[in-house]
């Protein structure tokens, strides 16, 4: 077993690689990610190794890198888009979903559309304005999308490499307070599909459900949880449409609880959609409603606040303590 | 610049007159190596396609479709700009782009198909009969990007300018006055330049964006923005099939060549409504389209064939053609049925998807509880 410990953002850079190794029509195109290597550093040095040919530095125009990247799909590439901030993707979002999300279908199959399209979202590194937010919800109602979040680098090397090699266009969700610190990382076989749900912490009394930074808090709170006597099990939801609900489904039956936390505004969101299934399909298991931790319903807010906003250990343990209360 | 003081190619006049404009001196050597075959074939595309347009207006009046986009008074534009095209070429449509698909091997009932509401889309692109052509684009400009990321890909591939002409492609996209206005048209000149992808930007300009007028897009030629991208461009009289062939033919090949994007502003005018659910008495006069009508681009092609000795049998063999293609349409038309209700979730990825395969399963069920089974 070959295993590597390197931080998030490195995992990615080596995921991305090695699908540029494997596939030559694997393309990478946006904003400052060639020569600088990105804002974050996730495409460093791949210009230098794969060429400008294969790693563009793209015009400053979101709508333009998603709008070419379909041309270059139906000329037989693989593109890879890099948005550089969450909030940046708008001028993208007609490209993506009046577009990339229906080519396949408006073609009646005979087209497919490998394309991912890479955003850093959420909050947590203190950033201005439209440099934080959580769009998740925009993209998981759109047909036609696949979208998914890695939370660690394992995930992170392996899930862009299944991205990469769909045959329909991917939103890549990277939590970008996540890029920084290290964890191990299996270089030689994948533990997951692309569109699998994980426990990562097994516990009897509440399930904690998330996807993404969250994931982190979520471990963080059933630490906590445990230290006052209540066990917690944690499933990192990592695809987010089409949701894999097997995990989740057979940790709430035997809790009977679940609480689920997003750092995106709560209303209308992916924590409502999982919610309702589950209550839909586990109800008579249910000891108590199921229970949300999201932003508040309000533009992110300047970094100093961002704390305010921002589910963190606490108030996951606050919904804990409501949810044992029934 | 104005529109008045802004060089236009023409060769034909509106009478039909052979009488190049001093802009047209470069392109007639293009036009003098035209055919009597040839020029034969532009007239009996243009009669073709205006007598299968109205046939469509007539099927959306008599309610066999949702909805027909006219494309009555821009047959020069299009057949001139499709007969330029290379068979290798890929041609990206908008959605009133009936004589170049139809060119192109697209046969015009799948245009139907999208209209009578059977379909997204009509055709496979993929299919070789159907000349590269790829589908409508109904929200107004996204498929000049498509169009200008394919230019890409075929430059990364190699697959153009390498200076044989029978086999380096290029990319035709077509838009309109009001399109011109959309941002995805500057991103795609902006990215089409910045790779010098072999791309053609064929905007008509038929004066009206539904009721707007192009005054109101525009207030100096549109042929005019190119030269903010560094594309060269060049205004053709849009109702001389002859300019529109010879200009797309010679941009498309300096395209291919490797000199990058191209662009062509075709002035014209939309005889029609917007769509069968316009209404033009709202917002236009009739001295205008009046105008307009004396230009007319069937009948200016239709003198220059006379005048160019063009029989009587010629013009009624034309007519019957195109008589016969309107109503064979007509007739394939009221045959079209929906798909079953199962066919929503059959391509919407192209790999499997559980919520798909969960929600057909039980639409199914939900069909088969009702007395007698499916709905």
């Amino acid at each position: 077993m070959s295993i590597e410990t390197m931080p998030f953002s490195k995992a990615l850079n080596a995921g991305l690689r090695k699908a540029m190794e494997d596939d030559s029509r694997v393309l990478l195109m946006g904003e400052d990610i060639g020569r600088l290597g990105g804002v974050f550093r996730v495409t460093e040095g791949l210009q230098k190794d794969f060429g400008t040919r294969r790693v563009l530095d793209t015009p400053l125009a979101e709508s333009g890198i998603v709008g070419s990247a379909i041309g270059l799909a139906m000329a037989g590439f693989r593109p890879v888009c890099e948005i550089q901030f969450d909030g940046f993707v708008w001028p993208a979002f007609d490209q993506i979903t009046s577009q990339l999300a229906k080519v396949t279908n408006r073609h009646a199959g005979a087209l497919s559309m490998p394309v991912v399209i890479r955003i850093p979202y959420g909050g947590h590194i203190g950033a201005v304005e439209h440099h934080q937010e959580s769009p998740e919800a925009y993209f998981t109602h759109t047909p036609g999308l696949r979208v998914v979040s890695p939370s660690t680098p394992n995930d992170a090397y392996w899930m862009i490499q299944e991205a990469i090699s769909s045959n329909d266009p991917v939103i890549f969700m990277e939590p970008k307070s996540r890029y920084w610190p290290k964890g191990e990382v299996e270089l030689e076989a994948s533990a997951l599909p692309l569109h699998a749900s994980r426990i990562v912490r097994r516990g009897t009394d509440v399930t904690l459900v998330g996807h993404g930074a969250m994931v982190t808090t979520l471990l963080q709170a059933a630490a906590l949880a445990e230290s006052e006597g209540t066990s917690c099990e944690v499933v990192d939801v990592r695809s987010l449409s089409p949701v894999d609900y097997g995990p989740i489904l057979d940790s709430v039956r035997s809790t009977g609880r679940m609480v689920y936390a997003q750092e995106a505004q709560g209303f209308t969101s992916l924590g409502s959609e999982i919610a309702a299934t589950v209550m839909e399909r586990a109800f008579y298991a249910l000891e108590a409603p199921v229970l949300r931790v999201s932003g508040f319903d309000t533009p992110f807010p300047p970094a100093k606040l961002e704390g305010v906003y921002l589910p963190d250990a606490d108030r996951i343990l606050e919904a804990v303590d409501r949810s044992l209360a029934y | 610049m104005t529109s008045t003081d802004t060089p236009l190619v023409r060769v034909l006049e509106a009478d039909g007159t052979f009488a190049p404009s001093p802009a047209s001196e470069r392109y007639l050597p293009l036009i003098d190596a035209l055919t009597d075959a040839e020029l034969e074939q532009f007239y009996r595309d243009m009669v073709a396609i205006r007598a299968i347009d109205t046939q469509a207006t007539n099927l959306q009046r008599q309610g066999q479709l949702a909805l027909w986009p006219p494309s009555r008074g821009q047959e020069a534009a299009q057949v001139g700009s499709a007969h330029a095209a290379r068979r290798q070429d890929t041609i990206f449509p908008s959605y009133r782009e009936h004589a170049v698909t139809r060119i192109r091997g697209v046969d015009p009932v799948d245009i139907i198909k999208l209209m009578r509401g059977v379909s997204h889309g009509g055709w496979d692109p993929t299919d070789p009969k159907n000349g590269n052509t790829r589908l409508y684009t109904l929200v107004l400009a996204s498929q000049t990007l498509h169009a200008a990321g394919f230019g890409m890909g075929l430059t990364f591939d190699g697959r153009t300018g390498t200076g044989d002409p029978e086999r380096d492609e290029a990319v035709v996209v077509y838009y309109g006055d009001g399109a011109s206005s959309q941002g995805d048209v500057h991103e795609a000149m902006v990215f089409a330049a910045s790779y010098g992808a072999p791309v053609l930007f064929f905007l008509q300009n038929n004066h009206w964006a539904i009721s707007v007028p192009v005054s109101t897009q525009s207030k100096v030629p549109l042929v005019g923005r190119g030269a903010g991208y560094g594309i060269p461009s060049v205004r053709v009289d849009g109702n001389d099939v002859l300019a529109s062939y010879a200009v797309s033919r010679m941009l498309l090949d300096e395209a291919r060549a490797g000199g990058g994007p191209r662009a062509i502003e075709a002035v014209t005018y939309r005889m029609g409504a917007h769509t069968t659910s316009d209404d033009p008495t709202k917002y236009r006069g009739s001295d205008e389209e009046q105008s307009w009508a004396q230009r007319d681009p069937i009948a200016r092609m239709r003198a220059y064939l006379l005048s160019r000795g063009a029989s009587e049998e010629f013009f009624t063999a034309a007519d019957a053609e195109a008589a016969a293609a309107a109503e064979d349409l007509r007739a394939r038309t009221v045959e079209l049925s929906a798909p079953g209700p199962a066919a929503i979730f059959d391509h919407v990825y192209s790999e499997p998807h559980p919520l798909m395969a969960e929600q057909k399963a039980w639409l199914a069920d939900y069909e088969a509880s009702f007395e007698g089974g499916a709905l």
